[in-house]
Formats: structure tokens, sequence, C-alpha cells
């Protein structure tokens, strides 16, 4: 094996390769050759960091020095003063450049300081298209400890006593899912791993898919032997071209070493995993939806009794289980189930990662321990709100869940205070608002998702979300009436009682959860006709204050629908029929003359 | 297609030997279960649509009744019965994106190409879609064309993103 005195991690991720870390690849390597260093320093491609919004980044070893927003044209810097010299570049680290006590080591960044990364613990450290890697950080150990130490009874009582519980959004105890499958007597039966990652605002699973496929390939024949299963699906969404190649490429590696396929370890035990590709359907994210998607046939969800440890995919015993729970399977195994059980709170163990992402300083991938408050992650992770705003609410669990406003931000975070909350986990999105955000917006932005995604196969879904979203589109219209509010609350008791599937039965949650903390925000625009936030256009108007209009003429050009009129030293004038209030007029004046009235 | 589609200079698969080639994957798909979502993937990608006589060959050739492929086809939104252009532009209105105004990014794409949400522009360039989370909330408001992430986009920059392509 070749040493390297120093390592270059180039992020390869979704997030920092559209910020062109492709081109910096070839820049090092070019840069590289010609300061004669190739043989001495080595480029890894590597996963997700999490902190997308700052990409790309660059990691240089030994030192662990963290280089945020690289552009090419800063490689040759890297290269000549760090990699040749010695000397960091410290206008290029993390953190905040002004400050003289600059943090030149990652653990130092204040992003990951109160991070635990179990689940991302080879994100942004290994080369994922290299098997060698994975397996150089403890790789395939589980596997092979299973099979020659355990047996299936005793992995599943370990996943038990771990306390791990299903990260895909309903928090169900995976080693009981596993154990009730397990005890399904039948010839064939399935592992399948959800990596339908449909919830928006969460994107934990593709930066562990493109970064770490590996750990769910592992996870998926540990459940394989634990169950009794020889084969795997896994059910990823076609809208993730990277993770889809890099996962083609792991199960390739890992049958060619045999660690896929026959008889592996030479213990007896076969399996093998096949890749199914969504195509664009919300719903096959619920499970028994998402098992008729992989027989090839419309995604659409049934009843439950029976359940799939019962009969699923194919009418056989199945689990399913989501990305991030199978990438924390190896280190339960690796670690012991103590180990796990000691971080998190009483009834939610291990950790989360979140997406974080909206009005918020560091948007990007966290993963802390359960009972991290919110106050933590929006503060000292997420650094607070941009431009001085107040923070609002914070919106978890996609369209199923719902807001945490300000007034809980001290909350610790896991499955029970969110449901207490009237919220959910969900998959892990979390969407941070600020005071500019209108809760009755977001209340029908989701139902315009459901409604959007319904598959139509029971009526209170296809029919009631429907209804609720007129409702809300009045409200929000501006025609609301007095008593839209109650009905949207008949309806959404309803829906939640009679729906099929996880789908309908969560789609109200955003309103009843937005009714619950925001009422008054509801209130004024059915009762005054005013939108407390400004963002709903119906109750908003656009004015020019003449004092301080200096008749330039720059909004009327900008004007889109040439709405605005007015000559030199006369103020200009909107007029406010012909006025689509797009807000362009306010965003060019360059006096700030114009005001919004909500 | 339109005639006004750019031509390459090689050689273009002719329409029997795109169906050939559809043929052979059905085929190979054939005995595995299950496979069907998986055959119109890759017919998609080879004759760029699916129209109802392609639907009916693939379905002929499975032993299937078309109406079976046409429900799969018409229930994912990944499938389309319509002609598409050279690059889909998918803007996403996921959450995170829609809070820091991805809405604006589909009206200014609407106001440039002429067309609205579904469409395909007369010259065969461009077709627009809207998304619900392609899961770069990092990098929000987020678009795709192609298999190409575009972070942050700002609505003014959209036109020369675009002249780009063209």
């Amino acid at each position: 094996m070749e040493i390297y005195r120093a390592h270059v991690l180039v992020c390869t991720g979704t997030g920092c390769t559209s910020s062109n870390s492709g081109k910096i690849l070839e820049e090092f390597e070019e840069h590289l050759k010609k300061n004669n260093l190739e043989n001495e320093v080595k480029i890894v491609k590597t996963g997700c960091f999490g902190l997308c919004a700052e990409g790309p980044i660059v990691v240089v070893y030994p030192e662990g020095a963290m280089y945020t927003m690289v552009r090419p044209e800063d490689v040759k810097e890297i290269v000549e003063e760090h990699l040749l010299k010695g000397r960091i570049v410290k206008r290029l680290l993390a953190g905040d450049k002004e400050q003289e006590t600059i943090s030149k080591s990652l653990d130092n960044v204040e992003f990951f300081k109160k991070q635990k990364r179990i689940a991302l613990r080879n994100c942004g450290v290994i080369n994922p298209e290299n098997i060698d890697e994975y397996i150089a950080f403890d790789g395939y150990k589980a596997l092979a400890k299973v099979l020659t130490e355990m047996t299936p009874q005793e992995v599943i009582d370990t996943i038990k006593k771990s306390g791990l519980r299903g990260r895909g959004g309903g928090g169900f105890p995976t080693g009981l899912k596993w154990e009730f499958a397990s005890k399904s007597k039948d010839d064939q039966k399935y592992v399948c791993c959800n990596a339908d990652e449909g919830d928006p605002g969460a994107f934990m699973d593709r930066s562990i898919l493109e970064g770490d496929p590996h750990s769910v390939l592992e996870a998926m024949a540990i459940a394989g032997y634990a169950i009794g299963a020889n084969q795997g699906y896994i059910y990823v969404r076609a809208e993730y071209p990277i993770a889809v190649r890099r996962l083609n490429i792991a199960i390739e590696q890992a049958r060619n070493y045999g660690l896929l396929g026959r008889n592996i370890f030479g213990t007896g035990f076969d399996f093998d995993i096949e890749l199914r590709l969504g195509a664009g359907a919300f719903v096959c994210g619920e499970e028994t939806a998402l098992m008729t998607s992989i027989e090839g046939k419309r995604g659409e969800p049934r009843p439950r009794p029976p359940f799939p440890a019962v009969k699923g995919l194919w009418q056989k015993p199945t689990i399913l289980n989501n990305v991030e729970t199978f990438a924390n399977i190896p280190v339960i195994i690796n670690k012991g189930p103590e180990w796990f059980a000691s971080i998190g709170t009483e009834k939610s163990k291990g950790t989360k990662v979140f997406a974080i992402g909206g009005k918020i300083n560091n948007t990007g991938l966290v993963e802390i321990p359960m009972g991290t408050t919110l106050r933590e992650v929006v503060y000292d992770i997420g650094g607070g709100i941009p431009n001085g705003k107040k923070f609002k609410a914070a919106q978890t669990g996609g369209p199923s869940g719902g807001c945490i406003p300000a007034s809980h931000i001290d909350t610790p975070i896991d499955y029970d205070s969110l449901i207490e909350l009237g919220s959910m986990m969900g998959s892990g999105g979390l969407i941070v608002m600020d005071e500019d955000t209108c809760m009755v917006d977001i209340a029908k932005f989701f139902l315009e998702f459901t409604v959007d995604e319904s598959c139509g196969k029971c009526p209170p879904c296809r029919i009631g979300t429907k209804r609720m979203l007129e409702i809300l589109e009045r409200i929000t219209g501006g025609k609301g009436e007095e008593d839209d509010i109650e009905k949207l609350e008949v309806l959404a008791k309803n829906i939640k009682a009679s729906a099929l599937c996880g789908l309908g039965q969560t789609a109200p949650n955003p309103v009843l959860s937005t009714l619950r903390y925001f009422r008054d925000e509801y209130e004024a625009h059915v009762r005054d006709k005013k939108c407390p936030a400004g963002v709903c256009k119906a109750m908003v108007n656009y004015v020019i204050h003449a004092e301080l209009c200096k008749s330039c003429g720059i909004c009327a050009r900008n004007c889109p629908v040439g709405a605005i009129k007015g000559e030199r030293k006369v103020p200009y004038v909107i007029d406010d029929e012909k006025c689509i209030r797009c807000g362009v007029c306010m965003e060019k004046c360059p006096f700030k003359a114009i005001f919004k009235n909500a | 297609m339109s005639s006004q589609v750019k031509q390459c200079k090689c050689r273009k698969e002719t329409e029997q030997e795109k169906y050939e080639r559809i043929g052979r994957i059905v085929d190979e798909y054939k005995d595995r279960e299950g496979s069907l979502i998986q055959i119109l993937h890759a017919a998609q990608g080879i004759y760029g649509y699916l129209p109802v006589e392609l639907q009916k060959f693939i379905a002929d050739k499975l032993g299937k009744p078309l109406s079976e492929v046409y429900g799969v086809v018409s229930f994912y939104s990944f499938f389309s019965t319509k002609p598409r252009g050279k690059y889909t532009i998918r803007v996403c209105l996921g959450t995170a994106c829609y809070v820091r105004g991805g809405k604006k990014i589909v009206e200014k794409l609407q106001e440039i190409l002429g067309i609205g949400i579904g469409d395909t522009t007369d010259d065969g360039m461009f077709t627009l879609e809207v998304m619900r989370c392609i899961g770069a909330c990092g990098l929000a408001p987020a678009m795709m064309i192609n298999d190409t992430v575009y972070k942050q986009v700002n609505p003014d920059k959209l036109q020369s993103i675009l002249e780009g392509l063209r």
C-alpha cells in the first residue's frame, strides 16, 4: 500500500457537485502534478460533509483544515501554500473569517461541535466508490461478526436492546419489526430499503447513499440473516442520479468481494440486492405502496393488516427500513447495544440526522443526539436567522408534520416530544421560518403538495384534502368566510380518522398545527382580510411614498406589467388595478421609497 | 418532433432501431418479476417519451394488457406521454426552496420560455416541470436541468443559464 503524507478530501455530493467541485478536482490533479506532489498527496473524492451552503468543500489532512467555498482559482494557492510549504490558507477556512482565533481543524468548526455522527460516520471521510476504504473503517466487520458469532435471534435481541427506532418517520422499534418478520414462517422473505426520500426538505438519505452506500448494503445483509431472507431490494428515487450510480458501483464491488451473493464469508448464507428505481410518486414512500411499486405496479397503498412482516412484497414476509435506520445497524453491532442506548433520551435512543433549511444561515445536514433542543439546532449549529430576522417557527415532518413555534424553542427534540407538540419527527427535514413567513400560506403549500400527490384510491384523501385546499385558497385569496376555520377543523378530523394510508391520515397535520399555534393569523386573514406577514398577494398592496420618490423611473422600467406611471419631477404612482404584487419595484427602488402595505 | 429541432451531425437512430433496442430490453427483463417500471425507465431513456404506440408495443411483448402499462405510465410523474424537450428543467418547490423563493424561478421561467408547467417549447429545446424536493435543500432555491443541479438560483440569471444551453 502506498503511503501519502497528506490527503485532500474533495466533496462530490450533490450539493458540492452543483457548486462545481468537479472542476476543483481537475485543478488539484493538475497543480499536484505541476509541483511533483502526486506521489505524496492523495486526492479523495468523498460524500457529503453536510455544510452544503458553504460548498464546494475541501478538507486537507493531517491538519484537518476545512476550506469552504473554494473556487477553481483558489486551488493553486492551496497546493503551493498549504501542501508545498505547510502554511494553511487562512482566508479560505470555515467559520468567521474575520476572527483572530481562526479554527483550523474540522472539530473546531461551530457547525460540527455539537454533532455526533453515527449514521453519517463515513460521509465526507471515505471515497464512497471504493469498497476498500469502507472496509478500512470497520466496514463489513459487523456482517462478519453476525454471520460467524451470532444467531439470528441474538442479532434481533441486540437491535431491540439498542432501542433503535425507525428513522423514516413513524419511529417504530426496528428490532421488534425484525422479530415479527423472523417469526413469520415462509420459504421466501425479503428485506427492503426505503430510499424513496420524498419528504420535501429532507435529504439525509441521499447523502448517506452518496457518501456511504456500503453501510446500507451491509445492514441489509445483516437484516436478511436476522429474519431469514436472502433477497433485498433498494427502492431509490430516480431523482437521485448520483446515489443510483454509487449504489450500483457498491453492489458490484460487494459482489466481487463475495460480500453479497452466495455463501458469504463461507458461512453458507446467501444474500443479494437489487435496485428498483422509483418514478416520481410521493405516496411510494408509504410502505405498502412502496412494495406494490417494487412489483412494477401503480404504487397504491393497501389496508393493513396484514402487515408487511406477515404479507409484504409478493405476499411474502418483508421488512422495510429506511436508509438512515440501516446506516445505524453496523455500528450498533460493532459497538454494542449498550453504547447506542447510552446516547439520546429515555425513549428515543441514538442520534437523528436533520436537514436544516429555509431561513437559516448554515443550511445543511447535521446529526445530533436525540434530546438536543431546537434552540441549539437553530442558533448554535445553524448559526441563527439571516438578516437579523426573528425566528418564528420550525417545520418538521414535511407534509405529515407540523410547526414548532418560537415559544417551544427549548424543547428537546425526540420522537415523543414532537408528537406532543402536534408535529412529528418525520424523516428529519427541519425548515426554519422567520417573521416574513405566512403560516396560512405554508399550510396551503403543504395541502397543495398532498393534493398533488394523493394517489386517489381512498375518497377522504382524494376529495377531502382538495376541499381543505379550496378553503385555504379562499382564505389566502382574501375571500375567507366566517366559518372557514371551523370547517377546516372538521374536515381535518374526519380525514385523519378515515384515510387509508399514512399520507392521508397525516395530511391535515400542517393545518391543525398552524391552527394550534397561529390561529390569530388565520383570523386576521378571514376577519380583517389582512396577511400579517405580507405574503398573501391578494391582501397586500404597494405604494410609492410621494416625498421620498425622486422620480428616477427605475420602478416603472422594471415593472413587468406597466402598472407604474409618472414623469420627471412628479412622484410616480402605482396603478393598484394593474399591479400583480410581484414586489420588483420595491426591490429595485434605490431610494427605498416604495412600501408594502399588509 | 418538430422540424425545428437542431439536428446533430452524427447519424440518428431510426424509429425502427429504437423500437428494436427497446424490444431487446423487454426481452432481457421479461422473466424478472415486477420489472415493468424499470422497462419503462429504459424505454423513455431511448425514445424520449412514452407514446401510446410504444406502450402498446411493450404491453404486447410482455403479454400484458395495454391498460396495465398505461395505468403505470399515468400514475408516475416521471413518465411522459408527450414529446419532451432536449433539456428538462425541473424547478424544485420543496419546502426549503419554497420558503426561499422557488416560486419566483417558476414564474420567471414561464415568462422567458413562454410556456406553462408541463409544456415544451416549440423549438423542442426545453420542457418545464415542477418538482417536490430534489434533495438539495441546502442549496435552496434549486433546480435541475436534466441531471445537473443548479444551486441558489437567482431569477435574474435564468436567461443567461438558458442561453448557455442553446
